[in-house]
């Protein structure tokens, strides 16, 4: 470990040196020296392994014979792998507006409320845990046994649902409730930062807009539909396509609570069972393909409104 | 914003007529029914993890009989669940815990170094093709980590490091390059002009300006970073999971989800496993949140 941080701060140093000999008259060669282990890093960690991942979706199972369109065919046809889409669009769609009505509605109702830090800590602190451990906390949430006299539950939800008359449910197992069940685990860790961003856009906000609008006798109502809404809407955008972002390329969640069995896998799981458990190769990557195209749309729609609030 | 400082109990004594105004209104809206979906979402968001936190004291046959929540009317408390995922003969998570600070710390010093080099020369230098990179290198964010795997462990077989901590350090460094650029380079630019001017006519070449004039300034920006870069390794299962294949150089969520696969109704084991891999990102998070936070704002909304 001291030794991969060593050679680094090495490489770091002999930069800044040779760089210090120019004594900053020549720009052009500093900047392309200071550029250098970055562009290699990336080119070799980034570029080139993204290309080659497109090239091998068209390839066949163990990568040795190419069959054109084949994998992409079987993604939209095949029946296990239409689940697959289904569930992925579940989370798409759910997730962020979720997580972002969620954490807007925390933000405004603690804004200013005492205790307010501590208040937001508790929505926060899920961030900061890892999925794994999220999943953990959940899963013991969700767990289940049988309804037979002397056995009590111990998970939280089923003991909720047996007290109030009904009988324990296999969470887990039940499709699609499953999917919902593992999309709450995720609304749960992602609310935290969409409460974080947008209290920070609403703090932003100018009093003497607050001010103006409750002089004119604007109701909480009024004031959040006129008001705060129209001001944080930059803010809103950019929460909601970072949690869509985030959440097609969820993997973590799905693999620890149900392995992606019972019908709940999702493309970013999926791509992980077909290339390292099915040795589908050819169809792993295709996956990981679809999921590159997903996010470009998602992010072009970021920029350009971030561009469009900046102008 | 987000500092956890203590709560003052006392009003405030001098109340103007400003603040009154702010109150009262402040009244208006903070009405019984705010209140309670308040603390109704507070608690959805703190029971599942604190309801895990007392089972992980439980002792293994009652967590397997009855609920955690019977522990208020007959509590009990025992460490045995967290001396056995400590095991060496067993869970051993003593030493998957070494494996997560060793990947972890140059995961998170490397790319530091080398976007902040990065940075510096985006922000300050005039070069050709300048535009054209940093459009490049901010376009990267958007190829997910799944696109880049296979191959990447091709790559790393060939070079003969495969199994080894270079694939996660090497791996986990490039992925972060993009964002904690874009980062550095938003706070560098921030940096007033002029500052870099005068330490260039006092004689200063980039070496110089970079640490004495735009190091100490870049401290909060770095912490920022690094504390974002931490959690996302610490966390981190995919990659792992991909490149670290043998226990020697697993990371403790590797093993966590392991454990959650083969022994999934463990949960003495699951509980403490999980709080274990807990502790450090969370101390980490009390600790430093405001970084967190700046952070978080400047990777999300600009300014």
């Amino acid at each position: 470990m001291f030794a991969a941080i060593l050679l680094f701060a090495a490489v770091v140093g002999v930069l800044l040196f040779i760089a210090g000999r120019f004594g900053g008259k020549r720009d052009r060669v500093v900047a392309y020296l200071y550029l250098a282990p970055v562009v290699l890093m990336l080119s070799v960690g980034l570029l080139y392994p993204g290309v080659r991942t497109i090239y091998e979706s068209f390839f066949n199972a163990a990568g040795d014979a190419f069959i054109g369109i084949d994998n992409y065919k079987t993604i939209f046809t095949d029946s296990e792998q239409l689940v697959v889409l289904r569930n992925t669009a579940f989370w798409v769609l759910l997730t962020p507006f979720a997580a972002t009505g969620v954490g807007m509605l925390y933000a405004i109702l603690v804004d200013k409320a005492k205790g307010e830090a501590f208040a937001k800590a508790l929505i926060f602190l899920p961030m900061s845990i890892s999925f794994v451990a999220a999943s953990v906390i959940w899963k013991f949430m969700y767990e289940y046994r049988p309804d037979q006299g002397n056995v009590k539950q111990i998970g939280l939800v089923n003991q909720i649902i047996v007290w109030l008359g009904g009988k324990p449910v296999q969470l887990l197992i039940d499709s699609p409730l499953n999917t919902f069940l593992l999309i709450a685990v995720m609304i749960w860790i992602q609310a935290g930062f969409a409460m974080t961003v947008l209290s920070a856009a609403i703090k932003a906000i100018p009093d003497d807009i607050i001010e103006a609008a409750r002089l004119d006798g604007v109701g909480p109502w009024g004031m959040f539909r006129f008001v705060t809404l129209p001001a944080i809407r930059p803010a809103v955008i950019v929460v909601i396509t970072t949690i869509a972002i985030g959440t097609l390329k969820v993997f973590d969640i799905v693999q620890t609570m149900t392995g992606g069995r019972f019908n709940t896998s999702v493309i970013a799981n999926e791509f992980y069972s077909q290339s390292f458990r099915s040795a589908n190769q050819g169809l792993g990557a295709a996956l990981a393909v679809v999921l590159f195209v997903l996010v470009i749309p998602i992010v072009v729609y970021n920029i350009r409104q971030l561009r469009r609030s900046e102008a | 914003m987000t500092t956890a400082t203590p709560l003052t109990t006392t009003p405030p004594v001098a109340v103007d007529k400003k603040e009154s105004a702010a109150s009262k209104a402040k009244k208006k809206l903070t009405s019984p029914w705010a209140s309670l979906v308040a603390i109704i979402i507070a608690v959805l968001w703190t029971l599942p993890t604190f309801g895990l936190l007392i089972s992980s004291f439980r002792p293994e046959r009652a967590i397997k009989t009855s609920g955690w929540w019977t522990w208020f009317s007959d509590p009990t408390f025992t460490l045995d669940n967290y001396r056995s995922v400590f095991d060496p003969d067993a869970i051993n998570l003593a030493d998957f815990f070494l494996n997560s600070i060793v990947i972890t710390l140059p995961a998170v010093i490397i790319p530091l170094c080398l976007a902040s080099l990065a940075a510096y020369a985006f922000a300050w230098m005039k070069f050709p093709g300048k535009n054209f990179l940093f459009i490049a290198i901010f376009a990267l964010q958007i190829v997910p980590i799944q696109v880049t795997l296979i191959p990447l462990l091709t790559l790393y077989v060939d070079m003969g490091i495969a199994n080894t901590f270079w694939t996660l350090w090497l791996s986990h460094s490039a992925f972060a390059l993009p964002l904690a650029i874009y980062i550095l380079h938003n706070f560098i630019k921030e940096v007033p002009s002029s500052l870099i001017e005068a330490a260039r006519m006092d004689g200063a070449g980039h070496v110089a300006i970079f640490f004495r004039v735009l190091l100490p300034l870049l401290t909060p920006a770095l912490a920022a970073f690094g504390i974002f870069q931490f959690l996302w390794v610490w966390n981190d299962l995919l990659v792992s999971l991909t490149f670290a294949g043998s226990p020697e150089i697993s990371p403790l969520t590797v093993q966590l989800s392991n454990l959650s696969g083969t022994r999934g109704t463990a949960w003495h084991l699951l509980s403490a496993g999980a709080f274990v891999s807990i502790i450090v990102p969370v101390t980490v998070f009390l600790l430093l949140q405001r970084y967190f936070v700046r952070g978080l704002l400047a990777g999300s909304v600009k300014g």
